[in-house]
C-alpha cells in the first residue's frame, strides 16, 4: 500500500463524513419529501453494481498466485455465490467459501 | 398489537437484532485481520470501525487502497457501496421525523443493514407504535450491533498477525464480498446488474486509474435500473 499514515487517515475519515452524510441525508435533512422513483430505482441496484465489479478481477487473477487464475480460488468463489445465493445466508456462505478453498487447496494446492 | 411500553419495544428489537451477532462478530473479525494484514496500524483500523461504521464500504476502502487506487476513486466507490442507505434513511424518515434533532443524528450513526430491515418491518406492521416506542425498538435492534462491530474489529486487529499463511486470509474478502452478494441477488434485475458488473470489469481491468471499476459500476446500474423498469413496472420494495 502506497499511501502514507495522514494520506490513510484523510480517506478514513473522509469516507466516514460522507457515509455518515447518506445515513443522515433523509432522517436530518430532507425530511419525509419522498425521493423520485427513478433515483430510487437506481439506489437500489449500487451495491450488486459496484461489489462484483472489485471482487471479479481478485477472482481472476488472485494476488497470492502472482496473478496467474487459480482453481481452488475459482471453485471457493463459485461455491460462496451459489451458497449465498441458495441459503440466502452470508454467514452460511462465508463458512462454506472458506470451507471449499480450504479442501481444494488441499487437494491441488 | 399495541405497545405502550419503550422498555418492552426495546427488548422486542434486542430479541430482533440479536441472531445478527452471528454475522456480524466473524464479518468484523475479518476486517481486523484483513486490515492488519494490509498495513494499517491499530488507530486506524478502530477508526475505520468507528467513524465509518459500514462493512462493505470499509473492505471496499481497503481493498482498493491495497490495489494503490487514486483516492478519488477509493472515496467514490466506497461511498457507492453506501447509497443503498440513503434509501433506508428516507424510508425511516416519516417513522422518525417528529423526534428530536440529537435522536436523529444518533440514530443515523447506527443505522445498519439489518436494525433498518428489522424496524421498517415492525413499523409498517404496527401502525399504532409511539414515536418513544419506535425510537426504543431501533435502540434495541442496535444493541446487539455497533457494540459488536467495534469490539470484534479490535480482536480482529489484536489476532491478526497471529495467522499463519495457511488459512489462505488473501482470499477472505473476495468470499466474504461474494457472500454478501449472493443473498441480495433477489431479482433478474439484481442478477443482471451484477453480470455486467463482472464482465465490464473484467473487460476492462486493463484501465489506468481503476477507472474499469468505475465504468462497470455506472453501465451496471443502468442495466439493473433499466431491467427493473421493464420487467417489474409495478416497481419492487
Amino acid at each position: 500500500m502506497s499511501y502514507s499514515y495522514g494520506a490513510t487517515w484523510g480517506l478514513i475519515i473522509a469516507i466516514g463524513i460522507g457515509t455518515y452524510l447518506i445515513r443522515f441525508s433523509f432522517l436530518g435533512l430532507i425530511g419525509e419529501r419522498k425521493l423520485p422513483e427513478w433515483v430510487l430505482r437506481h439506489l437500489r441496484y449500487t451495491p450488486v453494481a459496484v461489489i462484483p465489479g472489485i471482487i471479479a478481477p481478485l477472482v481472476a487473477w488472485p494476488a497470492a498466485t502472482g496473478g496467474d487464475p487459480d482453481p481452488a480460488r475459482l471453485i471457493a468463489a463459485a461455491v460462496t455465490g451459489l451458497t449465498g445465493y441458495f441459503t440466502r445466508s452470508v454467514l452460511l456462505a462465508i463458512l462454506g467459501g472458506m470451507a471449499s478453498l480450504y479442501v481444494c487447496l488441499a487437494l491441488f494446492g | 398489537m399495541t405497545i405502550t411500553n419503550p422498555k418492552s419495544a426495546y427488548f422486542d428489537g434486542l430479541k430482533g437484532g440479536a441472531p445478527f451477532l452471528l454475522v456480524l462478530a466473524p464479518f468484523a473479525l475479518l476486517f481486523g485481520v484483513v486490515a492488519t494484514e494490509a498495513g494499517l496500524d491499530l488507530a486506524q483500523i478502530m477508526g475505520f470501525s468507528v467513524i465509518v461504521i459500514a462493512g462493505a464500504a470499509q473492505f471496499t476502502a481497503l481493498q482498493l487502497m491495497s490495489d494503490n487506487a487514486p483516492a478519488i476513486v477509493i472515496l467514490v466507490s466506497s461511498l457507492a457501496v453506501n447509497l443503498r442507505m440513503a434509501m433506508y434513511s428516507a424510508s425511516l424518515a416519516p417513522h422518525f421525523g417528529a423526534a428530536p434533532f440529537w435522536q436523529r443524528a444518533l440514530l443515523s450513526y447506527a443505522l445498519f443493514d439489518q436494525n433498518y430491515a428489522l424496524s421498517i418491518a415492525r413499523f409498517e406492521a404496527d401502525r399504532q407504535m409511539t414515536l418513544t416506542d419506535r425510537l426504543a425498538f431501533f435502540a434495541g435492534a442496535s444493541t446487539p450491533l455497533v457494540p459488536v462491530w467495534i469490539a470484534f474489529t479490535l480482536i480482529g486487529a489484536l489476532v491478526g498477525r497471529g495467522i499463519p499463511e495457511e488459512f489462505a486470509l488473501d482470499f477472505a474478502l473476495p468470499i466474504t464480498f461474494i457472500a454478501l452478494i449472493g443473498p441480495a441477488l433477489r431479482t433478474v434485475a439484481h442478477l443482471t446488474a451484477a453480470l455486467v458488473s463482472v464482465v465490464l470489469s473484467l473487460l476492462l481491468a486493463g484501465l489506468p486509474y481503476n477507472l474499469g471499476l468505475m465504468v462497470a459500476a455506472l453501465a451496471a446500474l443502468a442495466a439493473g435500473a433499466e431491467m427493473e423498469r421493464r420487467l417489474y413496472p409495478g416497481g419492487i420494495r
